[in-house]
């Protein structure tokens, strides 16, 4: 790192046509090689920032104020042609999703070696040779070929750090990484994070590290920036931030990623007779092909279940063969003793009652066109033919009990933030009176001081009711904070089952092992640790 | 003006303003109608005049009574067709995207069979077969229309069935019906809606395009494409006679498409959208 600055932002304001204020007066100063955090929750301006830092704006957004210097050159008061210039030269940027990002029908190689080409810094060849050299060092498999494969036909954390190579074609001073390494599983997750590092490094780039989870800026970030609602909450040394916050709400914010790690384990209740048990189960979509096999799982009244796997492993599968979306192929599922029909539409109206779910993204798992009272007292009338009158003293009673004012009633998804429509969600499953509900991430999609009210909520509705949930999640730090039982699952089998405290203990399934030890600590040196430790 | 909580632009408005005029006509026209729509009462192409103000057709009726009796005969014909076509359309539709399978298989397949069949020729084959009257004219072309608004109603209740919140009423155990009625219609309804429209003037043209051929609405009744067709050898005396019906069918096919514009770009995005480059 040297003093140079080749980043500035001051009092930087972007805002929507509309006149929404989405940053709010920013400034940001990057010296060369130096990595700053932004950090903050949906909504903070992130994004925006970073996309600012190219003097470029999204649709329907504009920026209204301040100034943006790359290297002394104040890139709002030049013409288009000229940030044009800028951009993959001195400012280059990695998405959050490769595989949105990426044109399907270019091969890597063509897209990869474009910006060099276009800006004159290679020609063809050289950029090319380059690339090669790029992907040699972002051990992709194939450093020589695989500039020949289309975007489809490498995964996702393989295509992430195509992006990368695109990224740094043409040596740029500094690089906006828009959440790298969020879509990705976090197996993976630590392999890109590590390789990112090391080729920022290597260069001496100047990087924006856009994300929302402490732990993963704690690793590549020399200091971090907090957001909230487009202004600047906190700004210090990374160590400072993470280890002393110095306002309310970066501590709320490292608190909480604390308690993903270090929330102390609940043990199972005393044995009961099971709830749910599923014996032998097989499943797949089209014939011939199994997402699921072999699977066994008991789940006990008033018992927490979590189905912990990395994205096509099958534990989503697995809920919808005990919801009966995807009728099994062989085996047996037990409700209560009584075998559940493989086809949803064979089960009795008394079963689907007693198995409520609840779905991953808030958004589409609630009728737009429905007041919550429609969407909360439909259960109750369709399963106990209550009257109007008592449904609406029904509905309010529940809207108090998952934690909404009683008024909302009225109200439609539209009007209420994603916290709160995964509230309506869960007071819809309990409107039915279940036995079990299936929870298929419902706190993936929140931020993460939401989702912490929500498991909070789930908890005390379990204690109050006697619930029993059936919990899919892909974080391990979710399941910490919820789970009696943890069964894990790979490849579409459960490797590993039993009490959480066991299954977090050694002696580790050595795939377990993995899954825990890549979930990333809030410890600047935590990345170097798990490395070292694994090369040995 | 603002109409349900959005700003209609001048097009829009001239649009409804066309609409309304030719909707009241056919309301409460024929009870201000100067004389009866078969009446004759002058001259054959008589030029107008204080008591036939557009003049006459080719057999000396009034050609302002005849357009506003023609107004209620298209008009209402145009309404009642685009209106079964729809509720056969859509709930075909829907009941096709809802329980897909074998159902979706068969609906689909049916509906291709009738549309391979060029619209105009199959109509002139029922027609004929059956006899024009109102009724089977009607039943005609909605049948015929309803495999327009089957392929856009199952389109939308694809996208919309495979939402979750229709996973929670299937899984809730909740009737076709309902699924249909309270789950996917209210959320296609704003495309289904300004698609109505559009299908409104085809099927008025298509009615005033079967009148012009001899097979649409019979004598004495007045239609718009029959008024066309009856007075078309009026041009080659250079009358004005054929224009009349002829800007009545233009005028309302553009103020129909006037206001469905608007209602098609109220929940698009707000204009001047576009990145900062």
């Amino acid at each position: 790192m040297s003093d140079e600055l080749v980043l500035r932002l001051d009092a930087l304001e972007v805002g929507t046509i509309t006149g929404l204020k989405l940053v709010d007066n920013v400034d940001i100063t990057l010296k060369r090689g130096e990595i700053l955090g932004l950090i903050g929750e949906s909504g903070a301006g992130k994004s925006t920032i970073g996309l600012a830092a190219m003097a470029y704006a999204r649709a329907g957004c504009t920026i209204t104020g301040g100034q943006i210097r790359i290297n002394g050159v104040d890139l709002r008061a030049s013409t288009a042609a000229a940030r044009r210039n800028f951009r993959g030269r001195s400012i280059a940027y990695i998405a959050q999703s490769a595989a949105a990002s990426f044109n399907p029908a270019m091969k890597l190689m063509d897209q990869v070696c474009e910006a060099p080409v276009l800006h004159g810094v290679m020609s063809r060849s050289e950029a090319e040779k380059y690339a090669r050299a790029l992907f040699a060092k972002l051990q992709l498999p194939n450093p020589q070929t695989i500039g020949d494969r289309y975007p489809h036909e490498v995964s996702g954390g393989q295509l992430q750090r195509a992006m990368a190579a695109m990224a740094m074609s043409c040596r740029p001073d500094i690089i906006v990484l828009d959440e790298p390494t969020t879509a990705l599983d976090v197996t993976t997750q630590i392999e890109v994070l590590a390789l990112l590092r090391d080729l920022i490094r290597e260069f001496g780039t100047a990087g924006l590290y856009i994300t929302h989870d402490l732990a993963v800026v704690a690793q590549i970030a020399h200091r971090i920036m907090v957001l909230r609602h487009g202004k600047m909450v906190e700004v210090g040394e990374a160590k400072q931030v993470l280890e002393a916050p110095r306002t309310p709400y970066a501590t709320a914010l490292v608190n909480e990623r604390r308690a993903a790690t270090h929330t102390p384990l609940i043990d199972p209740p005393a044995a009961a007779e099971p709830l749910l048990s599923i014996t032998d189960v097989v499943a797949g979509y089209q014939p011939g092909t199994t997402v699921v096999r072999d699977i066994n799982l008991k789940l006990a009244k008033g018992e927490t279940l979590a189905v912990v796997g990395e994205s096509g492993s099958g534990k989503s599968s697995l809920a919808r063969v005990v919801a009966g979306l995807l009728p099994r192929r062989g085996g047996d599922v037990k409700l209560a003793g009584q075998t559940l029909s493989p086809d949803l539409a064979r089960r009795p109206r008394d079963v689907l009652r007693r198995l409520q779910m609840v779905h991953q993204m808030p958004d589409v798992a609630l009728n737009p066109r429905q007041s919550l009272q429609e969407i909360i007292g439909r259960p109750m009338s369709l399963f106990f033919n209550r009257p109007a009158g008592q449904v609406k003293k029904r509905v309010a009673e529940l809207l108090t009990q998952v934690g909404l004012p009683a008024e909302f009633a009225m109200r439609r998804p539209g009007q209420l933030s994603g916290g709160q429509k995964q509230r309506v969600c869960i007071a819809r499953a309990l409107a039915a009176e279940p036995d079990l509900i299936i929870c298929d991430e419902p706190t993936s999609a929140l931020d993460p001081l939401v989702a912490e009210e929500v498991l909070k909520l789930l908890r005390k509705l379990q204690e109050e009711l006697g619930l029993a949930y059936m919990f899919i999640t892909h974080d391990l730090g979710t399941v910490r904070r919820i789970a009696h039982r943890t069964a894990v699952m790979l490849k579409g089998e459960i490797i590993a089952q039993g009490p959480t405290a066991q299954i977090f203990s050694p002696p580790f399934h050595p795939y377990t092992e993995k899954l825990i030890s890549s979930v990333p600590e809030m410890d600047t040196t935590w990345l170097d640790h798990v490395l070292s430790a694994r090369a040995a | 003006m603002t109409i349900l909580g959005h700003r209609a632009p001048l097009t829009a408005q001239i649009g409804m303003i066309v609409v309304v005029v030719y909707l009241l006509t056919a309301l409460i026209g024929p009870w201000f109608a100067p004389y009866g729509q078969s009446q004759s009462v002058g001259d054959t192409w008589a030029p107008s005049s204080a008591h036939m103000w557009l003049g006459g057709d080719q057999i000396g009726r009034d050609m302002l009574t005849r357009l506003i009796y023609g107004a209620r005969t298209t008009i209402g014909i145009a309404a009642a067709c685009t209106i079964i076509s729809f509720f056969i359309g859509a709930t075909l539709g829907f009941t096709a995207a809802v329980l897909g399978s074998w159902v979706d298989t068969l609906l689909s397949r049916l509906v291709d069979v009738i549309m391979s069949i060029p619209q105009l020729i199959l109509a002139l084959i029922v027609l004929g077969v059956f006899g024009s009257s109102i009724p089977v004219l009607i039943l005609t072309i909605a049948i015929i229309d309803s495999t327009k608004v089957f392929r856009l109603a199952r389109a939308l209740g694809m996208n919309i069935a495979v939402l979750d919140y229709v996973e929670v009423a299937r899984m809730r155990g909740e009737g076709l019906w309902w699924i249909i009625r309270s789950e996917v219609l209210p959320n296609a309804s704003a495309p289904l809606l300004s698609e109505f429209g559009l299908r409104f003037c085809f099927n008025f043209l298509f009615v005033a395009a079967l009148s012009f051929l001899g097979i649409g609405v019979q004598p004495p009744y007045a239609d718009w494409g029959g008024m066309v067709r009856e007075n078309a050898a009026a041009i080659n005396f250079g009358l004005l006679a054929p224009l009349y019906p002829a800007i009545a069918i233009a005028s309302l096919t553009v103020g129909v498409n006037l206001v469905v514009d608007w209602l098609l770009s109220i929940d698009a995005r707000p204009s001047g959208a576009q990145a900062e480059m």
